[in-house]
Parts: C-alpha cells; structure tokens; sequence
C-alpha cells in the first residue's frame, strides 16, 4: 500500500517535471476560461451576489494593492496589512464626528475629514513601524522569512492595541437602518456602497496614474524590477521605500475604513481578511498592481457567487464556506501558474 | 589631469580578501582597459572603486578628491557612472522611462540631454516606447550605456560590456564605446575580449591573483609577448 503510493507520487512528480510548460499553458487557458464561467453564472444565477463580490473585491483589491506594491519593493509578504486596515478603520471611528450629510449617504463631510485623518496617520505610522522594526532588519541583511515574520509580530502588537483602546465589540460607524433601493435587473444596492466602490476605483486610478507618470512611481516599479540597479542608478531606494509605505499604509487605511461602512468593525476581522488579500494578490502576481486588482476582484466576485448558487453540496450556497473558496482559489494559482496572472517569470 | 585613481586598494567578500594592494590611473578622456585571468580582481576592483564593495586598505581618488568609501549614490552625484555586466536595464520599463531613471539625481530640466542621448542611439529614439525586457542581448547593453550617459558623467566604468554578445553586435557596441569616449568621457572598462579592447585602448592594466602584474599602452600590450601568451590565445 505504501509502497504503490509513494510509486504514484513519484509518477506525479516525474510527469509534472516533464510536462512543466504545457501544464502551465493549459492551465492558465483554464483558469481564465474558470474566471469567465464564474462571471456568466454570476451574471445569470446569482446577479445580487455578482454585485456584492464587486464591492468586497473593490474593498480587497486597495489592501492587496498594498500588498503587492510592498512586495514588490521590499521582496517580503507583509502580514500586519490585515490589522492596518482594521486599526484604520477604527482610527477613523475615533476621529469621526458625524455632522454635514452628502446627499443619500448614511454619513457625512465629517466621515470624509475622519478618511484623511486615517490615512495621514496610517502612513506615517507606517513609517514609523519601517523605522522601528523593519529597517534594521534590512540594514542587517535578514531574508524574506525574518522580515515575514517580524511583520506578523506587528500584526499581533497591532491587534492588542485595537483590543485594549476599542475593545473586542463589533462598531459600527453610524447605526440604524440603511434601506437599499432598486436598481435594473434585480440588483439592491445601498447608496453607501456605490459610495464604497467609487472611492475605491478612484484611488486605484490615482495610484496607476502615481506609478505610470510620476517619477517616483517609475522609480519604485525600477526598484521593484531590480533593486541593486536602481542603487546603482542613483534612485534613493530609502526614499522609495518611504513613499511605498505611506501609499500602502494610505490605502490599507482606505480599505478599511469601507470595510467598516460595508459590514463593521471587529479587532479579529484583520487577521480574516489576510487570506483573501494574499489570495488576491498571488492571483494576479505578487509585485504586480494591475494583477492584485484583477486578482481582488475574481476572490471578491467568487466568494460571494459560489454562496449565491443554490446548491446543496459545499461549497455552494452556505457564507461560512468564503474563506474555503479563498483558499481554494490560493491552491489552484500556485499548483498551475505560481507566478500569478500577470506575474513575471 | 588623473580624474580617477585606486591607490594600494584592498578589497574582497566576507573573509575573502581579493585585492592585496592594487593601483591603477585615468587620465581625463582616456579609454583604460583591464585584463586578466579569471578571479584576477578584476571585477571586485571596479566595484570598489564605485562604492559597492567597502575599501579595507588604500585610498580611492575622484577628479583629485578623496572619494574612499563613499556610496554609490554619491558617485553618481559626482560624475561616475558604473554599468553592471548583466541584468542591467530595468525590464518592465520603457526604454523612455529607463533613460529618466538613469537621470533620477538630476534636479535640472534634462530634456536636452535626453535627445543628445536619442541623437547617439537612433535605434533607441525609434522604440522609446517599448519594454526593455523586449530588446535584444545588444540593445540592452546600449540601453544600459545611454542610461549611464543621461548624468554626463566624466567617468563612465564598465563591466564587460561584449559578454555574451553576438560576434556583430560586439563590434557595434565597441564602435558606440570609442564614439562616446571621443566627445570627452572617460572610460574604465574590464573584458575578457581582451584583444578586441586593448586595440581601442590608451592604455591597459593587467591584474593577476590582486595585484598589479603589468601596464602600458593598449598597443604595448598587445604586442607584449608575456600577455599575448597567457591573456590574448597566444
């Protein structure tokens, strides 16, 4: 028994070197072809889920981002993101005052001010943190699993810190009832999240058009391709390394902040959140921003699908199976075409 | 003028000591090749000198400034220019945006500069909007060349700038070397087609195990029958 298994892995593993290549062509052909079924059944079945996935995938897509462009510039997976957007979203609640009202909106200006309160402080904190924790780390040349790990005890310092100045009770930004109205085609939508999705495109937008057209944006993607040319080159890499921050730091902020307005706040739903960021962002490639908002968007619109299908097996139609979609979504990227999407080879 | 000297360098990785003491000159405009066998130091001192590799012993001088130690940002700041043998272009950049890279220190307006760099690379100037991971073997390595001119350096340090080219492209990019030495930027370089660039060289330096073996002009080494047998194939 033992003797006939070990044979088969040793078949699997010869036939997987062999056929390397086409596995990764056929695979990657079926993975899109899988991302297009999902989008038609979405569209035909389960049209309220669809839209649901769109503002979680927009919500994700901002922390992935982060992850990506951290990644990308830093070479490590950065695991504290998940807290930073929830201990931006509650930095916000701290610093919201209510008042003003913007039309339907269930809040007003003074959630707008309470935003770039948030992410101000998230970015220098962001800083700080660098300076703190991981910049000696890098100064001392550690790998990418120390710097990896490092970055976990900050998620955990993070957490405690929500836990003893907020507390371990779900908030809520404002409370109350929110009716949704109709829209074409069936969909329900509540105006605060078309307010979510809006603010979401809107700074990916203004981070593409950062890393396209300023220089500081060429300068962190040169960097990103090849750290020990840019030094060469004259770029200030610190500099790039302190602009990478405060951009994540800024956008984790952001997304958490709409996370807070989609559902609530709870110091715990950090850490959640991690699986289907990383998920995200392996999807469509570490390092690659395009990617982590393609790669956000298909976990986001998968997770709430498969629960919208009526099925009576899992992972169908039950919202405790989300994180096993997530996680399923992880296994089949990284057995096919680990280097994501639109990753580089 | 010397607008760049090593003077008695000791340098290595970790524990291992790699130059023992090496000296070397350039004088202003001139092409200066080094040679020698593998794990000469060839390299190492050329990294040295740019501020890659910490100086253990000895002095590094800049246009008669003391530049011992400074980073390689520095360098660049002051008018050295180093192209690494290989992986040296950014790939997911445009060739546009590799060139605005290479002017990153720059606080001026560079746009003159950047069509004097398209006037001498042509082939550059038609693609500027294409990835840098698209080119060929050739055209990165005159990517990587009109990135390190966008400073206007006065001195400009190669590291094997024929390795791993075809035998035409060779020729093109040695043309290109003597072309931008002769508007007045001094050159470093080392190679293993040792031949081919002693014969475009003022003078040329031979280093064995770290240390100074020989010196003289290209031509003298070329005809030196102690290198024609041990560094040029007899």
């Amino acid at each position: 028994m033992v003797r006939s298994l070990t044979r088969t892995a040793a078949l699997i593993g010869r036939a997987r070197r062999e056929y390397a290549g086409q596995v990764e062509q056929v695979g990657t052909v079926g993975l899109w072809l899988l991302i297009g079924l999902l989008l038609v059944v979405g569209v035909v079945y389960a049209r309220q889920y669809l839209v649901t996935g769109i503002i979680v995938g927009s919500i994700i897509a901002l922390g992935a981002l982060g992850i990506t462009l951290i990644y990308g510039i830093l070479k490590f997976g950065h695991f504290a993101h998940g807290d930073m957007m929830m201990f931006g979203a509650y930095v916000a609640l701290g610093a919201f005052v209510g008042g003003g009202s913007i039309g339907p909106l269930s809040f007003g200006w003074g959630m707008i001010l309470a935003i770039f309160v948030s992410m101000t402080a998230l970015g220098a904190g962001s800083i700080a943190i660098d300076r703190l924790v991981y910049r000696p780390l890098r100064q001392r040349g550690s790998s990418a699993v120390v710097l990896a790990i490092a970055s976990l005890g900050v998620a955990i310092v993070l957490r405690a810190v929500m836990l003893l100045w907020w507390g371990p009770d779900q908030q809520l930004y404002v409370s109350g009832i929110h009716p949704a109205k109709d829209f074409p085609f069936d969909i329900k939508l509540k105006p605060d999240q078309i307010f979510i999705v809006a603010t979401a495109f809107l700074l990916m937008t203004l981070v593409y058009l950062l890393l396209f057209r300023t220089k500081m944006g060429k300068a962190m993607r040169a960097m990103s391709d090849n750290a020990d040319l840019a030094r060469v080159t004259g770029i200030d890499t610190e500099q790039v390394v302190m602009w990478t921050w405060i951009i994540g730091g800024a956008l984790a902020a952001v997304a958490g902040i709409l996370l807070g307005i989609q559902s609530n706040m709870k110091p715990e739903l950090g850490f959640t959140l991690l699986l289907p960021l990383f998920a995200g962002a392996v999807l469509g490639g570490l390092g690659s921003p395009q990617g982590a908002f393609v790669g956000a968007m298909i976990v986001g619109i998968s997770q709430e699908v498969f629960v919208g299908i009526d099925l009576p097996f899992p992972p169908f139609g039950v919202p405790g199976y989300k994180p096993a979609v997530a996680f399923g979504i992880l296994i089949l990227i990284l057995l096919v075409r680990p280097r994501g999407l639109f990753g580089k080879t | 003028m010397r607008v760049l000297e090593a003077r008695d360098v000791v340098s290595g990785y970790g524990e291992v000591e790699i130059l023992h003491g090496v000296s070397i000159g350039v004088e202003e405009g001139e092409i200066v090749t080094i040679i020698g066998p593998n794990g000469a130091g060839k390299s190492t001192l050329m990294k040295t000198m740019f501020g890659l590799l910490p100086v253990r012993k000895g002095k590094v001088f800049f246009a008669g400034e003391d530049v011992t130690g400074l980073a390689p940002q520095v360098m660049v700041g002051k008018g050295m220019c180093y192209v690494p043998q290989s992986d040296n272009v950014f790939p997911t950049l445009t060739i546009h945006e590799n060139l605005e890279m290479g002017a990153f220190i720059r606080r001026d307006n560079y746009r003159g500069r950047m069509q004097e760099i398209y006037g001498l690379f042509p082939d550059l100037a038609e693609r500027r909007g294409v990835r840098a991971g698209k080119l060929s073997g050739g055209q990165r390595q005159m990517l990587a060349l009109a990135r390190a001119l966008m400073l206007e350096p006065r001195v400009l340090l190669l590291d094997e700038p024929s390795a791993s080219l075809a035998p035409n492209m060779v020729e093109l990019v040695f043309a290109k070397i003597q072309e931008i030495n002769r508007s007045g930027v001094a050159m470093v370089m080392v190679e293993q087609n040792a031949r081919h660039a002693l014969a475009l060289s003022h003078r040329g330096y031979v280093l064995a195990m770290g240390q100074n073996r020989l010196e003289g002009t290209g031509e003298g080494l070329l005809n030196n029958e102690e290198v024609g047998k041990l560094y040029l194939g007899g």
